[in-house]
């Protein structure tokens, strides 16, 4: 089968999963809205939780799929890599500005601001500008393997410096709540909101690899296409 | 190509060459020897990717697929060694503008590690005829003298692969004239020379092979031919054809 | 590895001598300074806010985007008459002419620092001389991450069209960490704070230094090569 073929049919089939993912949402949001109780102390803006928290899993995981592209390429030279690693980026921004505005909308009602600079929030602000930059930086160049080139070699910085700007946001201030789940006492949350936060996270990560598989595929297209064109002339 | 005893390792070999710039495929499977003496002359039009072939000889660009041997052994970049043996004279002078002559030939001459670096910059000046010009900035200087003074800078350290990138562009007599006599000494020394040029005069004239390339392939490769007006026919035809 | 050395001093000299013929980029970096120093002076209420609270930022405010301007220089040098190719094509290891660059770099934002810092103190009133040791000291550290950090990101941006505005967008979010720590640091100097309030800023500005070097060396042959 022809790359053409493949990466079309790549499309179509990773449509499948982003539709799969968009239902799974939906579903995960009627059983956090109409079947999961009430939190106590935050009542109904608690509910956004289900959005947040799932989108910034995302949006690491995202991280996690860029820069470990990016070290690979640097040692395998592979242009999937990069084209995978392209897509975590483009992908795993959409889901960083989802975290981004989804916590003002749960922060206003319970600390009456829009905007406090939480340790959370802020990494998560400068994750979005580290992603911002690596997207700025691949439109800017337009030779396919020094855009790969250079891309790799950000991701790579991105991989080692983000859990430094972490740790100097965390030793700056600390005001978000406690981790519910990921906390060392094991998670505090009560059972039934525990499940719909892990149903919720596994529909976004459903509609994360869709999205992330269809956005691939379309660059795979691209390329495929691309490649025909040039044997037309001769 | 036979110009020196089979026994002696070819100076440069190249074995199907390629290198593609995302869609495009600069080079497209090239081939040729070259020995001691030779100067091949490579004729081509704009995007045959002739710059595209000088670069991965130089070591600046590197090659997606072939091989490139230098005396034998198999050419890696990193290889400092190696790397001395190349030298490279292009359009550009790659020199700095406000270093002067003698300035801009030693640090060149530190950087191959050469002894003695103001005397081997001087030197190298006074053979190009820029000694007087030695405490010029080179932003100073003509198109004429600046290529003289990259002749200077590409020879300074001895190479054996001289490469030339359409070098005779927008000279003046005296700076061709330097140029013509610097490639006879290199034949004498016995190194090996690839020219690119558009000029098939001065191609034909100081080659000992030649090359027609076009989209990344040599339509031609052989000894210089006898018959010029022949050859030019047969080039217009391979730039005609694409 | 001593021939590294010696290849990277040649180059660094060069770049040296360069920037001292024309003087443009570092000339322009110092007025820069100044201004910003003076206008930041400007750019305040002085009754609501004594000048010893916000001149540990305004500091390192300055510093960062005077030290930007000049970061781009290194590598667009080599743009002139294609002046990169002759690098490339001499014996020289990427890592040479990744520490070389770095030199030159140093050297360019340490000056401006050395010009700018008593500006700074001369404007904001600020006594330097009591802390003046382990201030400089900070600021050798924040500065060798920023020029390790910004050397490899000019290689990369000075090959974009728009390098001014590119090499700043990305290298902005990754001094956050330089940058807080070295101002933390400042200002618990300037209020004559012990050393051990400082302890963890300061590993965390050595570790960065350490990856980022470590990184960059790592990576910039892979970054040159076409």
């Amino acid at each position: 089968m022809t790359d053409l073929a493949r990466a079309e049919r790549a499309r179509t089939r990773s449509t499948g999963v982003v539709l799969l993912g968009l239902v799974s949402i939906a579903a995960a949001s009627v059983r956090a809205l109409a079947f999961t109780p009430l939190e106590v102390s935050q009542g109904a803006a608690q509910k956004i939780f289900y959005v947040h928290v799932p989108s910034a899993w995302v949006a690491f995981l995202a991280y996690f799929l860029v820069g470990g592209c990016s070290i690979l390429y640097f040692f395998l030279r592979d242009p999937r890599l990069d084209r995978l690693a392209a897509s975590a980026a483009e992908v795993g921004t959409v889901f960083i500005t989802g975290v981004l505005l989804t916590g003002p909308i749960w922060a206003k009602p319970i600390w009456g601001v829009w905007w406090t600079w939480d340790v959370r929030l802020t990494s998560t602000l400068f994750l979005w500008f580290v992603f911002f930059g690596y997207l700025v930086l691949r439109s800017a160049v337009t030779e396919p393997g020094q855009r790969a080139r250079f891309s790799a070699v950000l991701g790579i910085l991105g991989a080692l410096l983000v859990p430094f700007i972490h740790v100097s946001v965390y030793l700056f201030r600390t005001v978000h709540p406690a981790p519910v789940v990921l906390n060392v006492r094991g998670p505090q949350l009560p059972g039934t909101m525990l499940l719909t936060l892990l149903l919720s996270l596994g529909a976004f990560t459903v509609l994360f690899a869709g999205l992330l598989w269809r956005r691939y595929a379309e660059a795979a297209l691209e390329d495929a296409r691309g490649a025909d064109g040039d044997d037309g002339a001769r | 190509m036979v110009a020196a005893p089979e026994s002696e390792p070819a100076v440069l070999d190249v074995r199907a060459l390629a290198r593609a710039f995302g869609r495009v495929r600069a080079l497209d499977g090239v081939d040729f020897s070259l020995r001691r003496g030779d100067v091949l002359a490579v004729f081509g039009p704009n995007g045959a990717g002739k710059s595209t072939l000088l670069r991965i000889l130089a070591g600046i660009l590197r090659a997606d697929r072939g091989d490139v041997l230098l005396g034998g052994a198999r050419f890696d970049r990193t290889d400092p060694a190696q790397r001395r043996r190349i030298g490279l004279i292009a359009h550009a002078s790659l020199c700095y503008d406000f270093l002067t002559a003698a300035e801009n030939l030693e640090f060149y001459a530190r950087l191959y590690g050469l002894a003695d670096p103001p005397g081997a910059a001087l030197g190298a000046l006074a053979s190009v005829g820029l000694a007087d010009r030695a405490a010029s900035w080179a932003v100073t200087m003509s198109r004429g003298m600046l290529q003289r003074l990259a002749i200077a800078r590409a020879l300074l350290h001895e190479p054996e692969l001289v490469l030339l990138d359409e070098p005779f562009t927008g000279l003046d007599q005296a700076a061709a004239a330097t140029l013509r006599a610097e490639l006879e000494r290199l034949r004498e020394r016995r190194g090996a020379v690839v020219l690119v040029t558009h000029n098939v005069e001065e191609g034909l004239e100081l080659a000992t092979h030649v090359a027609i390339q076009v989209r990344g392939r040599f339509a031609e490769l052989g000894p210089r031919p006898t018959d010029a007006a022949a050859f030019r026919a047969r080039y217009a035809a391979a730039v005609a054809r694409g | 590895m001593g021939n590294v050395i010696a290849q990277a001093l040649v180059i660094a000299a060069k770049d040296l001598r360069l920037e001292f013929r024309t003087r443009t980029a570092f000339v322009s970096a110092l007025a820069f300074t100044a201004l910003v120093l003076a206008i930041f002076n400007f750019a305040r209420d002085p009754t609501a806010v004594a000048a010893i609270d916000m001149a540990p930022g305004i500091l390192w405010i300055t510093f960062c985007f005077a030290g930007l301007l000049g970061l781009n220089r290194a590598f667009a040098l080599e743009r002139e008459n294609r002046a990169i190719d002759g690098l490339m094509l001499a014996p020289v290891s990427r890592t040479a002419l990744y520490l070389g660059k770095l030199l030159g770099n140093l050297a360019f934002v340490g000056l401006v620092e050395a010009v700018a810092l008593p500006l700074f103190a001369l404007f904001f009133n600020v006594p330097l001389w009591p802390i003046l040791a382990p201030l400089l000291g900070v600021i050798a550290l924040a500065t060798i991450g920023f020029a390790a950090l910004g050397t490899l990101l000019s290689a990369i941006a000075v090959n974009t069209r728009f390098a001014e505005l590119m090499l700043p967008v990305l290298m902005l979010p990754f001094l956050v960490p330089p940058i807080t720590a070295a101002v933390q640091v400042t200002s618990r100097l300037f209020a004559g704070r012990p050393m051990d309030e400082m302890a963890a800023w300061l590993k965390l500005l050595v570790g960065y230094d350490i990856v980022v070097l470590a990184a960059a060396i790592l990576v910039f042959d892979f970054t040159l090569d076409e």
